[in-house]
């Protein structure tokens, strides 16, 4: 759910309990087969491609569900597949927060709420939303930071696979490395963001056709859900948590009386609003693929569409780590994966369950659904670069007056830069932990207070551009002074808290993430309010048209089917959100 | 754009299908009760997969001479 994916991804390899797929000649010939066509699509739209609004926008033309599809895709990069299973193995159904919570309710605001100014401003990114809605300096402070923080992103997901695949298949790692940033960067120069969003597209019925089955034997191995409740049951007691696995909310109403570390208010206050609108409506990432929709009504469409397949992921993604510590549970001979220590490898839940479940053949569609995830993973971050660095550093800043040919040129050799400095990244993060665990933090720092500013900004007339950048600078220092001064409970003062002084005590690392997300958003928030109304506007009522609420004709959604209409569509998702968190209390 | 997504995602599918199929009846039922459960999934799921791609074809082409 963070634009970063976890550091503890990273697995260690090797160990006391190894995971080794066996691939046979079938298993290469599908992964060959989906390397073919991925590059094929890019090759056939490069034809396509005339104008920078193609490279960048998709032309602004594709349909809700296309789009829809991209934006979970983009989303669901190697955190989703692996770390949701690992999660559902360490924390149970209560994973399922990070869904229903931490993402649907976000979702629906940003479709029937903000889309309209995003798509509606003719921004063409996020930052340039910024520019166009405060000014030079929010938008260049927020479009650098994005800029660093998506092409490292991709290179952590390029170093993942790298060593998930060196580890599961003994692939040598820079031939991993070479391979799945070269396809990537091929698809990517030829087809632009349409062919990102392609291959996204491609990807989620990959993903969801391949991880299927597995669910289905691993849930009749266990004996159907009532085995798998019976299992987790007994598993949550032996860990000391009776019941945690198999409830969602019902051991949340205090910190220590779950696995997670966090009650339900930090929970829904830090990851429910802070941290999932920040992500879900700011992150260019997954704006991106809205504003690439053909007309309005598909725009505010994207996120509410992709909420409906978002709902039900956690059957696809956090059952198999539920149903792997069930299994173990059982003693049916089913080894939970370890590291070289002894310590259970979270991370290795999914191949393991594959290689257990999987004959080759569906072998091979379950590891090119996983690199197809992962390398998504990777584009979404490069396209979101291209763009940014084009549209809102290169002719925001160095050369205003570029043509349009020009800029097209500028986003191909940017992704090729790019994608090089992922690389960089990669290799860094295999050599040094430390400074990539450093880079994420700060990278949370400067998120967590982002969405007040679109909230003030988008709701509140009166905000201004000088309100906005020392709210985001405030809302930053907040969120480093509440680090500095808190500590998970068991961690050394460092880089995990507590080096002010270690004043506050949180049962977990997650808990204090969502409760310096909340000091962050509220410093910000509350620093904008006060310096907008100590400076003057920046912009005039005209210039604010169409980026600000109380300036903006609403939208008459008469023509529409009822069922098309985005504020039924949002009201049904929630309603369908309300009612599986009610059934997995 | 002026590529439907659904043909190369079709063709993609209804090719990986077919391979799937082809293998779920040359392969012995060994590596079936191995892993999963005894179940041909190769056949089945190849079906699946081959349904779907021919699925998204078909919607391509209705779409085209609509």
């Amino acid at each position: 759910m963070q634009s970063l994916p976890a550091l503890s991804l990273l697995a260690t390899g090797g160990g006391s309990h190894e995971v080794m797929l066996k691939l046979a000649g079938v298993d290469y010939l599908i992964l060959g087969l989906y390397f073919v066509f991925v590059i094929a699509i890019g090759w056939v739209l490069r034809k396509y491609l005339k104008t920078s609004t193609d490279f960048f926008e998709s032309g602004r033309s594709l349909p809700a569900w296309v789009c829809a599809l991209g934006f979970i895709g983009a989303n669901l990069g190697a955190q989703e597949v692996i770390g949701m299973a690992a999660s559902g193995a360490k924390y149970g159904i209560a994973t399922s927060h990070f869904y229903w919570v931490g993402a649907i309710p976000a979702m629906v605001f940003v479709g029937v709420f903000m889309m309209p100014f995003y798509y509606g401003s003719k921004a063409r990114s996020v930052p340039e939303y910024l520019k166009l809605r405060f000014d030079e300096k929010t938008r260049a402070f927020n479009a650098l930071s994005f800029a660093v923080m998506t092409v490292f992103s991709s290179g952590i997901s390029m170093h993942a696979l790298a060593l998930l695949l060196n580890s599961i298949l003994h692939v040598d790692y820079n031939l991993c490395i070479a391979v799945s940033s070269l396809i990537v960067l091929i698809y990517i120069v030829t087809g632009g963001l349409t062919s990102a969003i392609y291959n996204e597209v491609l990807q989620f019925f990959l993903i969801v056709l391949g991880l299927l089955p597995l669910v289905l034997l691993g849930l009749k191995d266990i004996g159907g859900w009532s085995g798998l409740m019976k299992q987790l049951q007994g598993y949550s007691t032996a860990q000391g948590f009776p019941g945690a696995w198999s409830h969602s909310w019902a051991y949340l109403g205090s910190a220590k009386s779950n696995p997670m570390g966090i009650e339900w208010f930090g929970l829904v206050m830090g990851l429910g609003f802070v941290l999932s609108f920040g992500y879900w409506c700011t992150d260019f990432l997954v704006i991106q693929r809205a504003m690439a929709a053909k007309d309005m009504g598909a725009a505010r469409r994207t996120p509410l569409l992709a909420a409906i397949p978002k709902m039900l992921f956690p059957a696809l993604v956090i059952l198999p780590g539920m149903i792997a510590v069930g299994l173990y549970q059982k003693g049916a001979g089913f080894q939970l994966p370890s590291a070289a220590d002894g310590t259970p490898n979270y991370n290795m839940v999914v191949p393991a369950m594959l290689s257990q479940y999987f004959p080759n053949g569906m072998l091979g569609i379950g590891l090119t659904a996983l690199m197809a995830s992962f390398m998504s993973g990777m584009a979404g971050n490069v396209t979101a670069f291209n763009t940014v660095f084009t549209y809102d550093l290169y002719q925001g800043h160095l050369y205003k007056s570029a043509s349009d040919a020009h800029l097209v040129l500028v986003g191909r050799i940017t992704t090729v830069v790019g994608l090089l400095i992922s690389v960089a990244c990669a290799y860094a993060a295999r050599q040094y932990n430390n400074i990539m665990d450093m880079l994420q933090l700060v990278f949370g720092f400067v998120n967590a207070p982002l969405f007040a500013i679109f909230l003030l900004g988008m709701f509140w007339r009166r905000a201004t551009g000088h309100g906005a950048f020392f709210g985001l600078l405030l809302g930053t220092l907040s969120a480093m002074l509440f680090h500095g001064l808190t500590l998970p409970v068991g961690e050394t003062v460092g880089i995990k808290g507590g080096w002010l002084t270690a004043h506050w005590f949180f049962s977990s690392s997650m808990a204090q993430n969502f409760w310096m997300a909340i000091f962050a958003f509220v410093g910000c928030f509350a620093g904008t309010i006060i310096i907008s109304l100590a400076t003057s506007p920046n912009k005039t009522d005209d210039q604010l048209r169409g980026l600000v609420y109380s300036l903006t004709e609403k939208i008459r959604d008469h023509g529409t089917r009822w069922y098309a209409r985005p504020a039924i569509l949002g009201f049904v998702v929630l309603a369908g959100a309300v009612v599986l968190n009610i059934i997995f209390w | 754009m002026h590529l439907d997504v659904r043909i190369p995602m079709g063709l993609l599918f209804l090719l990986l299908g077919i391979i799937l199929v082809i293998y779920g009846f040359t392969s012995g039922q060994a590596i079936y009760d191995q892993h999963s459960l005894g179940q041909n999934v190769n056949l089945t799921w190849g079906a699946i997969f081959a349904l779907f791609g021919a699925a998204m074809l078909l919607l391509s082409r209705r779409k085209k001479s609509g």
